[in-house]
């Protein structure tokens, strides 16, 4: 656990070349052949095994399915409560994010939704964000 | 293929115990277990062991061995971690082992140490359950997991909270008599409701607290019954097992638990028995949503109808298929890793017939035990059943 930000600690390849795309406005998925959607770091399909998993845009918007407020938080975002997370539908596959931009409490499922890439208040470490669309 | 009986069965308070060492709360389950099965403690061949994140809460790791010491058995161990199913797969192996005739005695149980780390540490170790990367990252915690599940469940099927409340008052009312039980009093809806929030929809009372215990089981094959004339009038005649994504996100599903019935399919089918003829269960009620996931799951409701179970009191004490006599993790307390050997303790007294809440059901003949790890990506079933 590193106090000194994200930038000085080891990098997960994979997840973390996922959110610099997502940063750079440049999000993708992985697909395979039998057009299931899934997120890095995957060597093979988690649905089917297929290891012909090809690069697809990311939708550039998404849907919340299922929103928490979160009151009690890991000590890794404990100065970031209240705060909603919440899984969002980008059609072939799903993402969990924050979501800002509106109250907590205000977050509705239904609601239209970008990611983005920003940082915890905690550790000033990044975090997938989703802000109302 | 042989029986497998549950010869004895060993409880710890469940409940706060800072200062107790893990070795120190299995070592006693383990001596109440081999006391109540009257077995030899030198015929027992193997301890399969059931622990979750003994490596943050003690910075012990290889706790399988350490436990064998602290329960004095002379046998090899083997530890099994799959988050807070841990001590039901490790059940679920042992009663491989007999049935396979490799084994014919042998110590089932868990134990997990949880509050020496305090709240924000406890969330912290319970977080490392979900997807680290996808979840963790994102701000998840093991509250806030069940929240999405919840808040899944509400969207798609209807319920409110005051449903999750009276799953908790129904669990606080059954730990009353339970010795072993971390809260051994009663609450009402209203003080439920108005609990603090932890993850909206889930305020605190429809949480499990944070516990220290541990849980032993001394299972023996039908022939080491019948050889040493071992009273153990409960068997274990299914078990079951399934998984799904670690993540929710990458589900079919947000708001049902698709390991869980697969696990109770098996289950069901290695007993030759249906859904309808559980007399009991134990099922796993980290959260009241939980409870509510697993009466649909094991197929005693329909899908988005075990919401109203416990308000319209089918799941009560009173009702037709009493859930969580215990007083279920919500009020009996979940040790992580100890808790689906002690789902199978309970329902063995309650078979048996020297629970404090046996009398709720006089002629059950069927049990069923739901283990549960992390947000359900992995799931253990087992049906008991008793000879009358
Ligand atoms: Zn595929």
């Amino acid at each position: 656990m590193s106090t000194h930000g994200a930038d000085e600690t080891p990098r997960d390849a994979g997840y973390d070349d996922w959110l610099d795309g997502i940063e750079a406005g440049e999000g993708i998925y992985l697909s395979c052949p039998n057009d299931h959607g899934s997120l890095p770091p995957r060597r093979v399909c988690p649905h089917c095994g297929s290891p012909e998993l090809t690069e697809e845009p990311l939708p550039g918007t998404g849907e919340i399915e299922s929103v928490t407020v979160v009151h009690v938080a890991a000590p890794s975002h404990a100065d970031d409560v209240p705060y909603a997370t919440a899984i969002a539908d980008f059609g072939p596959v799903r993402l969990t994010g924050m979501v800002r931009g509106v109250e907590p409490d205000a977050v509705e499922v239904g609601t239209t939704v970008a990611p983005t890439v920003e940082r915890t208040e905690t550790r000033d470490e990044r975090v997938l964000v989703f802000r109302p669309r | 293929m042989t029986e497998v009986h549950v010869a004895g069965v060993g409880l710890t308070h469940f409940g706060r115990h800072p200062e107790r060492t893990g070795r120190d709360l299995f070592g006693e389950a383990v001596q109440r277990a081999v006391t109540d099965a009257g077995v030899p403690r030198d015929d027992i061949d193997h301890l399969n062991y059931g622990n979750f994140m003994g490596a943050l809460a003690e910075r012990q790791a290889h706790q399988a061995p350490l436990m064998a010491e602290a329960g004095g058995l002379q046998c090899p161990a083997t530890r099994y971690e799959e988050a807070c199913a841990s001590a039901g797969v490790a059940v679920r192996e042992a009663v491989k082992s007999i049935r396979s005739g490799e084994r014919d005695v042998m110590l089932a149980g868990g134990m997990e140490r949880m509050t020496n780390m305090g709240t924000a540490g406890a969330t912290e170790g319970l977080a490392i359950a979900a997807d680290e990367l996808h979840e963790v990252h994102a701000g998840i915690t093991f509250p806030g997991a069940y929240a999405l599940m919840a808040s899944a469940y509400f969207d798609q099927y209807g319920g409110s909270r005051a449903d999750l409340a009276n799953v908790a008052v129904k669990n606080h009312a059954n730990a009353l008599g339970n010795e072993y039980a971390q809260y051994q009093r009663e609450i009402t809806v209203a003080e439920a409701m108005d609990s603090p929030p932890v993850a909206d929809p889930l305020h605190l009372f429809d949480a499990c607290p944070i516990t220290d215990g541990a849980a032993g089981l001394v299972l023996v094959s039908g022939e080491y019954a019948d050889e040493h004339a071992v009273d153990a009038p409960v068997t274990i005649t299914g078990t079951g097992q399934g998984g799904d994504k670690m993540a929710l996100q990458d589900r079919e599903y947000l708001a049902q638990t698709p390991a869980a019935r697969d696990a109770a399919d098996e289950a069901y089918a290695e007993a030759g028995v249906k859904p309808q003829d559980v007399d009991v269960a134990e099922v796993h009620d980290c959260f009241t949503i939980a409870e509510v996931l697993a009466l649909e799951a094991l197929g005693f409701y329909e899908v988005g109808e075990g919401i109203g179970a416990a308000r319209r009191g089918e799941t009560t004490r009173d009702g037709d298929r009493p859930v969580n006599l215990s007083g279920g993790l919500k009020a009996k307390g979940h040790p992580v890793g100890a808790t689906g050997a002690s789902q199978i303790a309970e329902l063995t007294r309650l078979l048996r017939g020297d629970h404090p809440n046996s009398d709720a059901v006089p002629d059950a003949e069927v049990g069923l035990a739901h283990n549960a790890g992390g947000t359900v990506a992995s799931a253990v079933v087992h049906v008991l059943e008793v000879a009358r």
